[in-house]
């Protein structure tokens, strides 16, 4: 496939991307930090049981892939790094907030927690602990598109340390044989847990994927742009019928993998690092003189008191109906669709 | 009416669906040209092509997890495992992908998953088992297990119009042994209990292919014998089994499986909380030991329940 030297969006230019785009990326990744900032502080208080897990860093990932996806693109799934992909299909804050806190929502009725979450009425999959089951899935997803010959596409998020597992292996090998409408998001944050990757293989995945027929690219994880013109490239080439891409966005993860995990096992220098390549300092650089960065930030505030204030306004999930659920008793409702915010999909929305 | 295998009565299920309804679509290892191991797809690629008879690389794990995604996409998709044995290979993808995930995230699965299961044949290890019972532990999936050629389809049908992920196990050694008259048109069995044999005395429960072995065991002796064929193992018609138990006060309950565990014990547990009282005698468990099932055949029938081990269990209850 095209590689990221022969598209100069990848260096943070895509003419494909209008200013007002280039400010919801940036909007998206502020929101994503923020409702992580404050997630941690109400976990600090007590009032998010359980442990909290954000993506510090890895923002422009999540919310650059999705932003390529269109209305019926499924995500399936977002990960633990991967809060913007939620936000930009459209989940509701406070929901998100009353998700978090083990509160009513009509999203996981209190019977999930932290980012283990996906709102089926905006195209969202939620994830499941053992990471890369979700990519099989999303292969399954993209299957039945090609099955009924619509033009949709998913996408899957997984780690580094994700390729570790059999599933990876099924989930590249079939989506090269079926040459299946999917691409695969690689989030090579240099860790699994405190596991650095060479513990973890021998061969890059990027390197084993094009032995199974998958195309790849590598792009810089942390700008927002590049991660969304390689997702955007990948997308036409899955509807046009020429099968998977795997991309591996290279990133750092800049916080434990939990709040339980002060990181001991990483030098501060490398931190350091790459804190001077944080992923909104570079989108923010951008438009610098295009967009009132101190209002954006202003107003993303604002929307982050609000849904908190009615996060904690809202009652604890009811224990009364714990045992409701386990089966439909009703007639399936398919996944749902979701926004698309990026302004190449305002015409056929 | 058509007198039908029991294989062939699933087959049928599985075209009349299909034809029915486009969203509904297998796939699994061979079940396209050749029509799966044991022939049950045999003339679907013809008819339906091969997009709707998918053969699919060597990876269960990847044929659930696909069928989970086909399913929320709003497909009906049916997996054959080529074996039960091999499901284990994508355990993880049926308990914690499929099973949990309307409880979790409100989102329904609707699948099947079918398992060629049990042993009689030599089959060794790995060609053997009658896994059921790790699926019943775990929520949010169904389980079924005929024992006729008419419940097969029933059943089947059941289980592929279900908005949920449900694990069908058809008995190999059923296949072409067990015959009967079957609809012609589609029809759905109700997820229930049946009385195969009706009795006053003694109630051999039983499911899958004990169900024939008891109705066997049972011919010829002295005594008024009721069969009760519980089909469903999730859900589990707990009323039916209740009131046999009630009218006979004496229980015999048979798994094919492993003891240990097995839905036999979830049986005979029920019983044990809700029937104590008419009871005239501990319940009898008749199960293969917890070991593997050997290929050897003198071996393996010495461990596998049928016929003879039910009857001496009969015989001793009713001498209680």
């Amino acid at each position: 496939m095209a590689a990221t030297a022969e598209h100069p969006s990848a260096q943070g230019s895509d003419p494909l991307l209008t200013d007002a785009d280039r400010e919801s990326l940036l909007r998206h990744m502020l929101l994503m930090r923020s409702v992580e900032e404050r997630g941690l502080k109400l976990y600090k208080q007590g009032k998010i049981p359980g442990s909290f897990y954000d993506g510090r860093g890895q923002e422009a990932i999540s919310v650059g892939a999705t932003f390529a996806l269109g209305a019926g693109d499924p995500v399936s799934s977002p990960l633990i790094r991967d809060l913007g992909a939620h936000l930009v299909k459209g989940t509701d804050l406070a929901d998100v907030f009353r998700h978090y806190m083990g509160r009513a929502n009509p999203i996981s009725r209190g019977r999930e927690g932290n980012v283990h979450f996906g709102d089926r009425r905006r195209g969202v999959v939620g994830m499941v602990s053992m990471l890369p089951d979700m990519m099989v899935v999303a292969n399954g997803l993209a299957l039945a598109f090609q099955l009924r010959g619509e033009q949709r596409c998913a996408l899957s998020f997984f780690g580094d340390g994700a390729t570790s597992r059999g599933d990876w292996h099924e989930a590249m090998n079939w989506a090269a044989v079926d040459r299946l409408p999917v691409i695969h998001v690689l989030e090579n944050n240099q860790l699994a847990y405190s596991t650095p990757q060479s513990r973890q293989f021998a061969v890059p995945p990027i390197e084993r994927a094009a032995t199974y027929g998958v195309a790849a690219q590598t792009v810089d994880g942390n700008d927002v742009e590049a991660v969304f013109t390689a997702v955007a490239q990948a997308r036409i080439r899955a509807l046009a019928g020429e099968g998977p891409t795997l991309i591996e966005a290279v990133t750092m993860r800049m916080h434990g993998h939990g709040a339980h995990d002060d990181m001991r096992y990483v030098a501060q220098a490398e931190l350091e690092a790459w804190a001077e390549h944080d992923p909104i300092a570079i989108q923010s650089a951008r438009l610098e003189g295009i967009v009132d960065l101190a209002a954006l930030q202003a107003d993303v505030d604002a929307q982050i008191d609000a849904a908190v204030a009615a996060a904690l306004d809202t009652p604890m999930a009811d224990p009364s109906d714990v045992l409701d659920g386990v089966f439909c008793t009703g007639a399936p409702e398919p996944i749902g669709r979701g926004l698309a915010p990026w302004s190449g999909f305002a015409e056929t929305a | 009416m058509a007198v039908r295998t029991y294989l062939q009565a699933i087959t049928d299920a599985l075209r009349e669906e299909m034809r029915r309804d486009d969203s509904v679509f297998v796939m699994g290892e061979d079940v396209g040209a050749f029509g799966g191991a044991f022939k049950v797809t045999d003339g679907l690629l013809e008819e339906f092509g091969a997009a709707r008879v998918r053969d699919t690389p060597i990876a269960e794990a990847g044929i659930i997890g696909t069928a989970v995604g086909a399913a929320i996409a709003g497909l009906r998709p049916v997996c054959e495992m080529q074996f039960a044995d091999f499901v284990a290979c994508g355990f993880d993808q049926v308990v914690n992908v499929a099973g949990k995930m309307h409880y979790r995230l409100g989102l329904a699965v609707p699948m099947t998953i079918r398992l060629p299961s049990g042993g009689g044949f030599s089959g060794g290890p790995f060609h053997s088992q009658n896994p059921e019972a790790w699926f019943m532990h775990a929520p949010g999936l169904k389980v079924l297990a005929p024992s006729t050629a008419e419940d097969a389809k029933g059943l089947l049908i059941a289980a592929i119009r279900d908005p949920n992920p449900v694990v069908f196990l058809e008995h190999k050694h059923l296949y072409r042994r067990v015959k009967g008259e079957v609809p012609d048109a589609p029809y759905v069995t109700d997820m229930r209990a049946r009385v195969a044999r009706a009795g006053d005395d003694l109630t051999v429960i039983a499911y899958g292919a004990m169900v024939p072995a008891a109705l066997e065991a049972v011919e010829g002796i002295d005594a008024s014998i009721e069969v009760l064929d519980l089909r469903s193992l999730v859900p589990l018609d707990e009323e039916a089994i209740l009131e046999s138990v009630r009218k006979t006060s004496k229980v015999v309950v048979v798994d094919e499986a492993n003891r240990t565990c097995a839905a036999g014990a979830e049986v005979a547990a029920l019983i044990a909380e809700r029937a104590f009282e008419d009871l005239d005698a501990p319940v009898r468990r008749v199960a293969t030991p917890d070991i593997p099932i050997p290929f050897s055949p003198p071996l393996e029938q010495r461990v596998l329940p049928g016929p003879a081990s039910i009857q001496e269990a009969v015989r001793e209850l009713l001498a209680y």
